[in-house]
């Protein structure tokens, strides 16, 4: 008998999008001087917003109204800072509803992950952050331990808010200042963070806001009075970022791409281990840069796999992103999904073998069905290219040996995963590892105390934990 | 609109129970194969469970849902103070749930001691189900001689359903092969004159048990026996059922049909109260072991307090209000 489950719509009249957003400087709305652009729902291709673009001297105002403000914020005690994060962290958990609903409507993915998911994550590190504000000394620095200055951050467009939480947090509690560049196709929820800096009473100039394109990114990363870059993004932008302020004095945090491989082993708990294959690629449409793209299976329990990890996409919902019920929901702009796509049909010309459960996807909007590829190899490019969205490829290996070696076999380092009941061998494969993060018998888990950050082109710097406090402060003397 | 992809089904030729014969030969073939089960991940199966349980079921979903969730509960009541004359109430409950809406669908069963089958069949006749439970109930412990009496005596007291509880010291102490044989005693004391017989249900007692492997293991261990349903509780210890205790059910008796075609049924009894609790299960039953379960022949609810919320919740539905808990009846 079916059971189908009628539309759930969470409501977006919660949310009040203004026909057009300024810049966020020196604590308000500015006009930019670049040209304006527009940000579009993913999931309909209508338009919500347009966007004012920060030019080289609004992006210079930025900095300068971060540099007044920095001199009264980092001076200011640390546990009065913790007061402004308590407060923020506060505000968001309260208009916590509105910000998952603007982030689902800008960035396409479903309501259920905004909301359960990124949000409380992003209150989570404003909260423990501002536990830290006033016990820098004991983040094992040394005794007096002093911001960089003025934070440069470029975020991108898989977690607007939370890539911003991520950045925001310990800059702040650190006692920096920032200018904050957000994705040229999620600025929203950004600006809707600027409203909630003022609502905080935040200091002015504490937080700038510009949004803009890449030339935004570039005027603010090689900005002669920025001190610290931090960026998260492709691994391309990220190489010209670092050449950009090579031979300067500019203190930078690199988070880049992943090509992770998800290692499940003959004693795995299986069905689990299919829920974990499912989060790690599946996620927020496979849009994570820790995503596990690479499943790499035993071989001797790879049919078994296959066959429930089929039939588990085969209950995948996909649709619209504010539908509670969504499991999947759109691309996040255009030029994302043809990347996809081409990336899918390189799979199918190199002889990989391409599988999608049936399911219909919206006529408007920008939509990929959840894909597995079977039968790649190391040679394939799928194995070796980030995708950045869902899909899946499937490579098998023969011991614990074969598995490591596949598994480091890739230019990028940020993540893995473990699947096995045999608690040494989780030991054993973790200690062989290069990636930032391994997670045993479970993916793609993310707190604020956890620090975070990749081996080789992943990146380098680490955000949240106490390590990720170094890469916002000097050490003291 | 969500578009839901189709559920891939077991293979059309199934090698059936036979091909299992070797693995219950001997003690030590059967703990073999029951201790190289995947393993369950506690936590993982527990965030599976949760997950399931936000999904939101509105409008015609839910009325469905509602009506679905009637028609399966197994309405109960296993007291020491039972009579006939409240068995006989609970009885033409069943028949009628909400004597204000002769829409209203009948319950799967109604469950009591097996002394009291007569009193519940006189009422409902053959339009109810009624189940027994049997094998020294709650606890298990008797010997076998009784345990098989028990059941003999439900069964030709008219019971169409037996409620078996295993022996759980012995599953824990790992005499796996004395539990899988008293399952097949039952089955057999469950055989009428006529040839057919009761439908066999299996008792986990999973709040005892404790471990999700235990309940894995117990699910393959009664379906190899060849019970008819596994269900999780007597109710008369907690934790009765649970998402995640049913969630690993569930996932055996899908791989079971997948690995012999023969289909076996779930139910999880105890602690189940809330029309909302019952549409978490409906949820995980469809998206977990696929929509051929979400019958009353392959799901049942063992509860009694539920269905006064089912009806409430159902009456809202209809009419766009809530009416207070007198307009239903308290059996």
């Amino acid at each position: 008998m079916n059971f189908e489950y009628a539309p759930a719509p969470e409501s977006r009249a919660i949310v009040d999008i203004k026909p057009s957003y300024g810049l966020f400087i020196d604590g308000e709305f500015v006009d930019g001087h670049g040209h304006s652009f527009k940000t579009v729902n993913p999931a309909t291709e209508e338009t919500l917003a347009e966007i004012a673009e920060a030019d080289d001297a609004d992006v210079d105002r930025a900095v300068k109204a971060a540099r007044k403000a920095f001199r009264g914020w980092s001076r200011m005690p640390g546990k009065e800072r913790a007061k402004y994060l308590f407060r923020i962290a506060r505000i968001i958990q309260e208009r916590s509803r509105e910000l998952a609903v603007l982030e689902s409507i800008d960035n396409g993915k479903p309501i259920k992950e905004s909301r359960d998911v990124d949000v409380p994550i992003v209150a989570a590190h404003f909260f423990y952050h501002a536990g830290w504000a006033d016990k820098l000394e004991h983040a094992g620095l040394g005794a007096n331990p002093q911001p960089h200055g003025v934070a440069g951050q470029v975020i991108p467009w898989n977690f607007p808010l939370l890539m911003l939480a991520w950045k925001i947090a310990p800059a702040l509690a650190c006692g920096n200042t920032v200018v904050l560049k957000p994705a040229e196709t999620t600025p929203l929820t950004a600006l809707l963070f600027a409203e909630i800096c003022q609502q905080a009473d935040l200091p002015p100039g504490v937080v700038n806001i510009v949004t803009g394109a890449g030339g935004t990114g570039q005027a603010l990363v090689s900005h002669p009075d920025v001190d610290k870059v931090a960026f998260t993004g492709s691994t391309d932008v990220g190489k010209a970022i670092a050449r950009a302020i090579a031979g300067t004095d500019k203190k930078a945090t690199l988070e880049l791409g992943g090509k992770a491989a998800n290692i499940l082993f003959d004693d795995a708990p299986i069905d689990q281990a299919v829920e974990g294959i499912v989060s790690g690629i599946f996620f927020n449409q496979g849009h994570v840069c820790c995503a596990g793209s690479r499943l790499l299976l035993q071989e001797s329990v790879a049919d078994e796999v296959m066959a429930k990890l089929k039939r588990r996409m085969g209950t995948l919902r996909i649709g619209d992103p504010l539908d509670k019920n969504t499991d999947i929901g759109a691309i996040n702009s255009a030029e994302q999904l043809a990347r996809i796509r081409a990336l899918a049909e390189i799979g199918e010309d190199e002889g990989a073998e391409r599988w999608s459960p049936p399911c219909e996807l919206p006529s408007s909007g920008f939509w990929f069905p959840p894909t597995v590829f079977t039968g790649v190899s190391q040679a394939h490019r799928i194995a070796r290219e980030e995708i950045f969205g869902p899909v899946l490829s499937v490579l098998t290996f023969r011991t614990p040996a074969e598995a490591v070696e596949k598994a480091n076999n890739t230019p990028y380092g940020l993540s893995a995963g473990v699947w096995t009941e045999k608690g040494s061998r989780i030991l054993f494969m973790a200690d062989r590892l290069k990636a930032g993060v391994v997670w045993a018998n479970t993916f793609n888990k993310f707190d604020p105390a956890s620090p975070f950050g990749g081996y080789k082109e992943s990146g380098y710097g680490r955000e949240g934990g106490r390590q990720g406090l170094a890469s916002y402060l000097k050490a003291g003397a | 609109m969500p578009a839901t992809a189709s559920t891939a089904q077991g293979s059309a030729s199934s090698p059936g129970i036979g091909a299992y014969a070797d693995v219950t030969a001997s003690e030590a073939s059967l703990r073999r194969f029951l201790h190289g089960l995947p393993g369950v991940d506690q936590v993982g199966a527990e965030a599976r469970a949760a997950s399931l349980g936000t999904r939101s079921i509105k409008t015609t979903a839910k009325a469905h849902a509602l009506e679905l969730a009637i028609t399966m509960v197994d309405l109960t009541t296993l007291e020491g103070q039972d009579t006939p004359g409240k068995v006989r109430a609970l009885a033409n409950k069943a028949l009628r749930p909400d004597p204000a809406d002769p829409t209203c669908p009948s319950v799967a069963a109604v469950c009591v001691y097996g002394d009291l089958v007569g009193s519940v069949k006189e009422v409902v006749g053959h339009q109810v189900n009624v189940a027994a439970v049997a094998t020294a109930f709650p606890s298990g412990r008797a010997s076998m001689e009784i345990k098989l009496a028990d059941t003999r005596d439900a069964v030709a007291a008219g019971a169409d359903e037996i409620d078996m509880v295993i022996d759980r010291g012995a599953f824990l102490a790992g005499h796996y092969l004395q539990v899988y044989d008293e399952i097949v005693a039952v089955k057999e004391a469950c055989q009428r004159a006529d040839g057919s017989h009761a439908h066999l249900k299996v008792i986990f007692e999973t709040g005892e048990l404790q471990t999700y492997d235990n309940v894995r293991r117990a699910s393959w261990l009664a379906m190899l026996a060849g019970t008819d349903f596994i269900k999780t509780s007597t109710g008369k210890v907690q934790p009765a059922a649970t998402l995640p205790v049913t969630l690993v059910m569930l996932e055996a008796v899908r791989d079971f049909r997948e690995a012999t075609g023969v289909q076996i049924g779930v139910k999880p009894a105890g602690g189940i109260r809330t029309a909302k609790d019952a549409i978490k299960y409906l949820v995980m039953v469809n998206e977990v072991a696929g929509p051929d379960w979400l019958t009353p022949d392959w799901f049942r609810f063992g509860a009694s307090t539920l269905l006064n919320d089912l009806l409430m919740q159902r009456t809202k539905i209809a009419t766009g209000r809530y009416s207070g808990p007198d307009y239903f009846t308290l059996d």
